[in-house]
């Protein structure tokens, strides 16, 4: 069976970490894995999204309209954007932030008044995550996306705990490794 | 550098595969200008002690000095994103003639979709026209073997070798299997002017070895391991290459493959034989129909660009909507999206970056701006709207000489050409030389932020570091311009909007080229640790104006409630160009009591 996960977000959120983690992660747990996003122009504060699939063999690596398991959204309005790539009854992982596009805040365009309720129109599980304020709480707000990737990896039952832990001990620099493992425990504890 | 203890297999990008390929087939010397999205192969070519990887000013001379390498002996590699070739276009297509001493291949990264370039040209062709083999990896594992088979070709069929990759190959990753490094059998520096020097009189013999070569490949291209029929049903035959073979295998998991990884010269015995195995034959390709040609040429009936569209990045989407009465799964049930406008987020110029005042002036003056290509491409965008056209690398300076010209005296005194440092040293001076000589009269902008910003910050020879990090020389801007004959040069902070406003308008009384250097490094630049001169609003000075909006930053906002001007204080990096552009003076800019 495939697993594909859909992450996205704003250039600048650290999408790119996340993403790389999990496909880490996903290789050592002896999976077959690809990813996918575009680098350039769109990082310069512009929508991006990454795509995760693993499996026992995986050819493209994009992901097919309506073949995400689950969408992690760093932000508010990207999880409305990129949630057409959503299998029905997939699972909606959001971040709590609200990063608003030059066009709403220039006023010439709308940022939509309540996400929540508009992606709970959708036949899929979303669940918001305050995952800002708890990297705020841990002291450095940058951390925030490997506490998503902590919510993301305890819905994943493919991928132990340890190789988890190990993934982030390879891939971390030693003097942010100790934040790190707190901004991931904290979003694999949060319910 | 410290011994790397490789594990066997690791998670590697298509570019970073390129460079461990490049690596692994003992290549000594690597050149590049940045361009997404090749950019990251020559990066990690730099992180391998073994390799001598530098940047290079523009991609001609990226080329010149890989091929330069090869005839030294040494095996060689230059990359390019696909108009980059069209730079070094010109000793690519004569090194087709010459061949190699030490192997040289060129990697060419093409962008299906345009994510961050200005056309779709499929470089296939030019491998083709230049007479030059190819090879087409389809995931990262492919592009690092292909990387390694090529050099091993080029020596064997003295012969340059092209290694053509897309954004979907470059920028995806896949799972790896590494081997170690092979040192290449050691090489002298030959003199046989034959063969290297390509006066008439010789070229004319080297174009019929490179026919005869052509010939004995399309050979090799038969048999080779690249080029392998997978079985299935033979009901459906397809025939394809890169990326579109690995969205093909998706959505048609059932069908008889022709995998093509080695597609010029083209394999036409292998190509023949397929097609009598198979009932329908397909020709699944993004972009151009570079192998259906060859298949049509051949008098073979096939499907593909009838169905398949030319425009525009492929994928498994797209594929099955193009073909459906052959896919054997009924499409995935998708969900229904609320009915809601989603705002676009399109990229913008970030918060402290130092182009942004100068659009701002750019436009508050309503001057006539050629552009051309860096983050400030972003200034054509709302709200700044402040670049008239956009077309190559160097293009503004020279296209602004023209535009003066066709209009002679009605733009003089409105005409601006813009560019960034890097641009400027890739293809602008020779611009520059020729608006002197010819006597234009427009301004030039060169927006001196200290890196190649865009790309992901390289060092460019005016930023005083090597690829390795190194120190280098660092190129005298000034000086340049001066040469060329300019003789009103002037460098202005562009955080200084006064200073910059009064610069900008004499220098467009000018009755003579002149030209302007805003010297500002951009802020994301590593170890740039500007002085704070906290910037705040007293909002009950507002008067919703709105000139703050106009320098397009992510940390102005209007609150919805008032419509007055917030500062939204996670973004804001308190560079000031706000402050300098609020009239009632409701933004202010604390400079230690200067104001």
């Amino acid at each position: 069976m495939i697993t594909n996960i859909l992450l996205c977000g704003v250039g600048g959120q650290g999408t790119l970490l996340a993403s790389n983690l999990l496909a880490e992660c996903a290789m050592r747990e002896g999976f077959d894995v690809k990813k996918s996003e575009v680098h350039g122009m769109a990082q310069r504060g512009g929508s991006v999204v990454s795509h995760v699939r693993f499996g026992p063999a995986i050819h493209s690596p994009l992901i097919r309209k309506g073949e995400a398991d689950i969408l992690l959204s760093f932000e508010e309005l990207e999880a409305l954007r990129w949630s057409e790539l959503l299998k029905p009854k997939g699972l909606v992982l959001v971040n709590r932030q609200r990063i608003l596009p030059m066009s709403v805040s220039a006023g010439s365009s709308v940022y939509p008044a309540d996400v929540f309720a508009l992606l709970e129109k959708l036949p899929a599980q979303v669940q918001a995550v305050p995952a800002l304020d708890m990297a705020k709480e841990l002291g450095n707000p940058k951390c925030v996306n490997v506490v998503l990737l902590g919510v993301l990896a305890r819905r994943l039952p493919g991928i132990k705990r340890e190789t988890w832990d190990a993934g982030l001990r390879e891939r971390i620099p030693a003097k942010l490794l100790d934040l790190n493992l707190k901004a991931f425990e904290r979003g694999w504890n949060a319910q | 550098m410290e011994a790397r203890e490789m594990p066997q297999k690791a998670v590697l990008s298509g570019n970073a595969a390129i460079a461990r390929g490049a690596w692994e087939a003992g290549v000594r010397f690597a050149a590049a200008y940045p361009g997404t999205p090749s950019t990251e192969i020559l990066e990690y070519c730099g992180t391998y002690a073994e390799i001598d990887a530098q940047w290079a000013v523009n991609e001609k001379t990226a080329l010149e000095t890989a091929l330069g390498a090869c005839y030294g002996g040494a095996r060689s590699l230059c990359a390019q994103k696909h108009v980059g070739l069209n730079v070094a276009a010109d000793p690519f297509f004569t090194a087709a003639y010459t061949g190699v001493n030490g192997g040289f291949v060129i990697v060419t990264a093409d962008d299906p979709g345009m994510h961050s370039s200005q056309n779709e040209q499929d470089n296939r062709f030019y491998a083709r026209m230049a007479k030059t083999p190819l090879f087409e990896p389809s995931s990262s594992q492919e592009a690092k073997d292909m990387t390694a088979a090529a050099f091993l070709l080029s020596e064997q069929y003295d012969a340059p070798v092209m290694l053509r990759t897309t954004t979907r190959i470059s920028h995806s990753e896949g799972i790896v299997t590494l081997g170690p490094r092979q040192e290449a059998p050691a090489r002298e520096l030959e003199r046989n002017m034959a063969k290297y020097c390509v006066l008439p009189a010789n070229a004319r013999k080297l174009h019929v070895k490179v026919e005869e070569r052509m010939k004995a490949l399309e050979e090799w291209g038969c048999s080779c391991p690249w080029n392998r029929v997978e079985k299935g049903d033979p009901a459906l035959g397809i025939i394809t290459s890169g990326i579109s073979y690995a969205h093909a295998r998706e959505v048609f998991p059932h069908a008889t493959f022709l995998k093509l990884g080695f597609t010029n010269p083209f394999p036409a015995r292998l190509v023949r034989d397929f097609a009598r195995t198979v009932k329908t034959l397909v020709v699944i390709e993004e972009n151009d129909p570079f192998l259906e040609e060859k298949v049509r040429a051949l008098g073979i009936a096939c499907l593909g660009k009838d169905r398949i569209p030319v425009c525009g990045e492929l994928n498994p989407d797209i594929l099955a909507a193009s073909l459906p009465e052959f896919t054997k799964t009924t499409p995935p049930a998708t969900v229904t999206m609320p009915a809601v406008e989603i705002p676009v987020r399109p990229p913008v110029l970030c918060p402290g970056c130092p182009h942004r005042g100068v659009f701002f002036l750019l436009r508050k003056l309503d001057l006539h701006v050629t552009g051309d290509i860096g983050c400030y491409s972003l200034g054509a965008l709302a709200p700044h709207n402040a670049m008239h056209s956009i077309i190559c690398m160097g293009a503004s300076i020279t296209n602004a000489l023209g535009i003066g010209k066709a209009m002679g005296d009605k733009v003089h005194g409105k005409l601006v050409a813009v560019l960034g440092e890097s641009t400027f040293m890739h293809s602008g001076i020779t611009g520059l030389i020729d608006t002197v000589y010819n006597q234009g009269r427009h301004l030039t902008i060169v927006l001196d932020n200290s890196i190649t910003a865009m790309t992901g910050h390289q060092q460019n020879p005016a930023s005083g570091y090597t690829l390795k990090g190194k120190p280098a020389p660092v190129l005298d801007l000034v000086r340049i311009c001066e040469a060329a004959g300019v003789k009103r040069v002037r460098v202005v902070d562009p955080f200084d909007l006064k200073a910059l406003e009064t610069e900008l308008k004499e220098c467009l009384a000018a009755p003579e080229p002149t030209v302007i250097i805003t010297k500002r490094p951009c802020f994301l630049l590593k170890g740039y640790k500007p002085e704070k001169h906290v910037v705040s609003i007293d909002r009950a000075r507002c008067v919703k104006c709105g000139q703050c909006w106009k320098v397009g930053c992510p940390a102005i906002e209007r609150d919805p409630t008032d419509g007055k001007t917030v500062i939204n204080a996670t973004l804001c990096v308190h560079c000031g160009v706000c402050a300098s552009v609020c009239r009632p003076g409701a933004i202010t800019q604390d400079k230690g009591g200067k104001r």
